[in-house]
């Protein structure tokens, strides 16, 4: 459909300069530009190497998602940018940048949200979210399951994490295995030839008492690493193909039964994964076998996709046009810490007083 | 030609227009804000424009401070300018954020020798150093202030950093600019030009290097 909105979206919260062009539900442009191997000697992500690269590689990466999408930039009807949440010095190169290409084609701005962007990117893949949706992400930076039933004004988090992010725990366990980062690739390489039943890795959270849709990855990685370290330290070889298996069964095994949960105490007949960690092979296998036992329908977009990109804000922006929500105000804020129920950031109204002042 | 110059490389947020036939300032705004750059500079160019009168799509080039200055608020002036100059088609060329500052500086009367200096943070000073013309000869550099000290010894010394530090800066002579101002980079920038001397390029003057912590060797959870 021509007169769906034609939106580009901009996306700089961690690592990936990210510029996607999207019309409707329908994907035209992923440009991403990557600093992760700058990142690797470090064993993370360094906030000050991610912003100054999102500065390099930004009006390159818009060049590049024009010319894919082989578009104007004036055929555009909307600019969307990440506002958040996510490092807050990467997030202002992409609020400034996003600012100054709606200001100067005279197109709206939506500052949007990172998570509300994760979910939303599945229509690109599938078509339009049913509602009610719910939505496990799972990253580097987020563990959290969501329950939308219109992605442009409510999301409600059911549960996340108490400390740290599923794919927080993958990167640790390579490291400690010595594989290198980022770790979710990598693992999931090495468990494909491993026994995923070697080793009963602990399942956090899972106690009867236990909150039923918040994760903790924590004790099990500490329970990773003590089982290694034993194995050293009595001079024996450490078996890395089982290690790994049997750590990527125990976070995937915890992930989706929790989510399964939640869609069957909710009512809600669509489970949607999104974020790094729903590359892992595992994660999607077990995710599909226990919805098809649940009769749950499971949408997991295409891998490149699930990471981080400017698609994802793209898709939320073209919603954000189609439902006529508020756009945002040239003052606009990145928040490093932006609430995944404040779906967007629009221009606060004008107010009875403000208006009186304007007219005096 | 119009000419929109800003810079977010010292805690001043500011914008101006100029008119390089006859170097009139259209318009201009100064606010000093170190936390919000973010925030204020894209509707500070917008009130600069209005004021002038001017359509963006009127602008001939854009002009920033390419620092050096904090990082955080100095890549919002980078990054708005080159998102500007590639959505309007329209060159960005880059200024040390220093020169602004001594060619205000001149403009309010002061001769070379002199200094013009930043707050860096950390007990640090941005820093350079001009010529009886007004020709940058030493710097940017970031370096503690007793270090300048020592290397230029006692000379005038202008700007925010150097305030900061009167017990190494001791001749700070009054009326002179304290924040940089656009209209000076502005007409910094147009002299440069009309002079046929090139600009710098819009990518920023950082001095050092990303804060990043390599981990120590990985460390044994099992008491020892
Ligand atoms: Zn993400």
């Amino acid at each position: 459909m021509a007169d769906e909105p034609l939106v580009l979206g901009i996306e700089t919260s961690c690592d990936e300069t990210g510029v996607g062009i999207v019309r409707g539900t329908t994907l035209l442009a992923d440009a991403v530009a990557t600093s992760v191997e700058e990142h690797g000697r470090f064993g993370g992500v360094v906030p000050e190497i991610a912003s100054r690269a999102h500065l390099e590689a930004m009006v390159p990466t818009v060049q590049r998602a024009l010319d894919q999408a082989g578009i104007k930039a004036s055929d555009l009807d909307g600019i969307a940018v990440t506002a958040g949440p996510g490092l807050a010095g990467a997030l202002l190169v992409g609020v400034s940048a996003a600012k100054a290409y709606a200001y100067a084609l005279d197109k709206p701005l939506y500052g949007v949200n990172h998570l509300a962007s994760h979910i939303c990117v599945d229509q690109l893949e599938h078509g339009r979210l049913p509602e009610p949706t719910m939505a496990l992400l799972v990253s580097g930076g987020h563990s959290s399951l969501l329950l939308t039933s219109d992605i442009t004004s409510d999301v409600r988090p059911l549960g996340s994490t108490i400390d740290d992010a599923a794919g927080e725990a993958f990167d640790k366990v390579a490291r400690v295995l010595g594989l290198g980062f980022p770790g979710g690739p990598v693992i999931d390489r090495y468990a494909a030839e491993g026994d995923p039943a070697a080793i009963r890795f602990p399942r956090g959270l899972s106690g009867p008492r236990d909150p039923a849709y918040d994760f903790s990855f924590s004790g099990l990685k500490t329970a990773v690493a003590r089982w290694i370290e034993a194995r050293r330290r009595a001079g024996e070889e450490v078996p890395v193909r089982d290690v790994a298996a049997s750590f990527q069964e125990a976070v995937t095994d915890v992930l989706t039964r929790k989510a399964v949960r939640a869609c069957l105490d909710q009512g809600v007949e669509h489970l949607m994964i999104g974020g790094g960690v729903a590359a892992n092979s595992r994660l999607r296998a077990m995710a599909q076998e226990r919805c098809e036992r649940a009769g749950i329908e499971l949408r997991v977009p295409r891998m490149k996709l699930c990471t981080d990109n400017g698609a994802m804000v793209a898709a939320l922006g073209s919603e954000m046009v189609w439902r006529n929500r508020r756009p945002s105000a040239f003052d606009l804020s990145a928040d490093s810490s932006l609430p995944v129920t404040e779906t967007h950031v629009p221009a606060a109204p004008v107010s009875h007083d403000e208006l009186h002042r304007m007219s005096e | 030609m119009l000419l929109l110059a800003f810079d977010t490389a010292t805690p001043a947020v500011t914008a101006a227009l100029l008119d390089t036939d006859g170097g009139v300032v259209l318009a201009a705004e100064d606010q000093i804000d170190a936390r919000r750059h973010g925030e204020l500079l894209l509707p500070a160019v917008d009130r600069v424009l209005r004021t002038a009168g001017v359509g963006k799509e009127q602008l001939g080039a854009l002009v920033v401070g390419v620092g050096p200055g904090p990082y955080t608020g100095l890549r919002v002036g980078l990054a708005t300018a080159a998102a500007l100059g590639h959505a309007l088609g329209i060159p960005v060329h880059g200024v040390c954020t220093l020169d602004g500052i001594a060619h205000a500086a001149r403009l309010a009367g002061l001769q070379g020798p002199f200094t013009a200096a930043t707050d860096a943070r950390r007990k640090e000073v941005y820093w350079a150093s001009y010529d009886a013309a007004g020709a940058r000869v030493d710097g940017p550099h970031v370096d503690r202030p007793a270090e300048v000290a020592e290397r230029l010894g006692q000379v005038p010394a202008v700007g925010a950093g150097a305030l900061l530090y009167p017990e190494v800066f001791r001749d700070v002579p009054a009326g002179m600019p304290e924040h940089q101002s656009a209209a000076a980079l502005a007409s910094y920038a147009a002299a440069e030009l009309a002079a046929g001397r090139p600009l710098l390029a819009p990518t920023p003057l950082y001095l050092r290097r990303p804060d990043a912590e390599v981990p120590k060797n990985y460390k044994t959870v099992l008491p020892a």
